[in-house]
């Protein structure tokens, strides 16, 4: 079966424009978390979340190429620009037939869905710009990341809402595995800052006003945040060929269904999850040395994951240790996952794990390895990633350093 | 009706009891509601009595909005009108 490595990255979220940027914050704990900058924020209930900062669309699109990008396809071409330079790929016509793009997403075009509502019901305009499908569409981050480069292989969307670009990055990975593409683009991307979208949010009561402290005995909630990341996942004999720098290797993946609630996480699947994720790679669970949790700062998400994680690593030899980098960059939904396997890899690059920030104090009952507030150095040679989303839907993502 | 009556008919709507059906020392799970069905409540309340209740439900003891039985939602909600009114 096909190997599958990663050999590019790229992001843009509310700790930086790249994945220099967003290491460094992570790495010094930094907080992308601050008060929420949107119309009508003043009628909102929640005023604080992760957006991406100093952010001015002109600075990377052209005016007439912004009529067809939502922010979130906006946040993905950047993201999947900086990553296929990093990955110094050359794209023959026949390597464009076999590279395809899977973008996660939870809102797609949230954004320009809310604008063009807001002109036909609230300012009763008559008609919209004539190109608001194209824009608001799940899949425009996809289309207009292969549109881009000329990408004709496999492309889709993935919405499994906050495990949707774990979703994407397990879907472009069996692909290459089963040699249905030679390179897959694959992340996520989410810009659901938007008034109605936190407005829905708020309804459920689990959002923090306070931040967003993740394992923390005083947790109160999620904070929302928004951004993208993208990765290059290549066939690893491919890689090897062309002298490419290879970050990781995707060594196992799950994909699975509760099959049980729609809002309320299992301990049973979310165990199921790492479990399969583990099969899948072949490896035993003493080999996995850290976890970037799905850690929301909800009470329940971090119980139920905590449980599960004690569980299937009971009987390791050393605990893998845990953080979750939520309380950074808040949860960008569909993008979270992504953005969390950017720590994953750093870890097995520099044998550093960026830590959970904001812990005041940790809960007791959480009986798992955290690394709180400061990174810490630690040999970190298998690192596995965890999405957990509404809907009961879970995916798990294993890397191995090269 | 009184707000005793209204909220007790919103509890009881939700749990799919009978009004009367509904004792004043119920608590939460004694109405056979999970935390769902809490959420739900509460933004049903919200809307009849045209008021904000604030609870989040990562840390509900820590909010003045008391849960713990039927007659002490009534007590909370009686509170916000007061206020509201006062």
């Amino acid at each position: 079966m096909p190997r599958v490595v990663i050999t590019g990255r790229g992001t843009i979220n509310s700790l930086g424009h790249s994945v220099k940027e967003t290491n460094l914050a992570m790495v010094l704990g930094e907080s992308g978390i601050s008060n929420l900058q949107i119309i009508d924020s003043s009628k909102l209930n929640i005023n604080i979340a992760a957006q991406v900062k100093g952010y001015n669309p002109l600075d990377f699109f052209l005016k007439n190429e912004l009529n067809f990008l939502d922010p979130f396809s906006q946040f993905a071409l950047i993201s999947a620009k900086e990553a296929l330079s990093e990955s110094e790929l050359i794209f023959t016509d026949e390597l464009t037939e076999n590279t395809g793009v899977i973008i996660g997403t939870a809102g797609g075009g949230l954004n320009t869905q809310e604008d063009n509502y807001r002109l036909v019901f609230q300012e009763n305009k008559n008609k919209v710009h004539p190109f608001i499908v194209p824009k608001m569409m799940h899949n425009a981050a996809a289309s207009n990341v292969a549109k881009a480069y000329g990408f004709k292989g496999v492309t889709y969307s993935i919405s499994s809402a906050c495990a949707s670009s774990n979703h994407a990055i397990s879907n472009a990975f069996q692909l290459i595995r089963s040699g249905g593409a030679k390179v897959m683009i694959a992340g996520g991307s989410d810009s659901m800052l938007t008034f109605g979208g936190i407005k829905a949010w708020e309804g459920m009561r689990i959002m923090s006003k306070t931040g967003c402290r993740p394992f923390c005995l005083t947790r109160d909630g999620l904070v929302q945040g928004e951004g993208s990341a993208v990765f290059v996942l290549e066939e690893f004999n491919f890689a090897v060929k062309r002298g490419a720098n290879i970050l990781a290797e995707i060594i196992g993946c799950s994909m699975t269904s509760d099959g049980h609630d729609l809002m309320s996480p299992s301990v049973v699947g979310v165990k199921r999850a790492i479990v399969k994720s583990l099969d899948d790679a072949h490896i035993p669970s003493d080999l996995v040395n850290y976890i970037n949790a799905h850690g929301t700062g909800t009470k329940i998400n971090d119980q139920i994951e905590a449980s599960a994680i004690s569980s299937v690593f009971s009987n390791s030899i050393k605990a893998p240790l845990v953080s979750s980098t939520k309380s950074m960059h808040g949860h960008a939904m569909g993008a979270s996952g992504a953005i969390e396997l950017l720590s994953c890899i750093y870890a097995l690059n520099h044998n550093v794990v960026v830590p959970t920030i904001n812990v005041i104090k940790e809960d007791p009952e959480l009986k798992i390895n955290l690394i709180n507030n400061e990174p810490r150095e630690a040999n970190v040679d298998v690192a596995m990633s965890n999405a957990f989303a509404f809907g009961g839907l879970n995916s798990v993502v294993i890397l191995k350093s090269i | 009706m009184t707000i005793q009556a209204t909220v007790v008919k919103i509890l009881a709507e939700k749990a799919l009891l009978k009004p009367g059906d509904v004792k004043l020392d119920f608590s939460i799970s004694d109405l056979g509601l999970d935390s769902l069905g809490i959420v739900e409540i509460i933004f049903a309340l919200e809307e009849q009595f045209n008021i904000e209740i604030d609870i989040n439900f990562n840390n509900v003891n820590s909010s003045d909005f008391d849960i713990s039985t039927v007659q002490e939602i009534i007590k909370s909600i009686e509170k916000i009108l007061e206020n509201k009114n006062g």
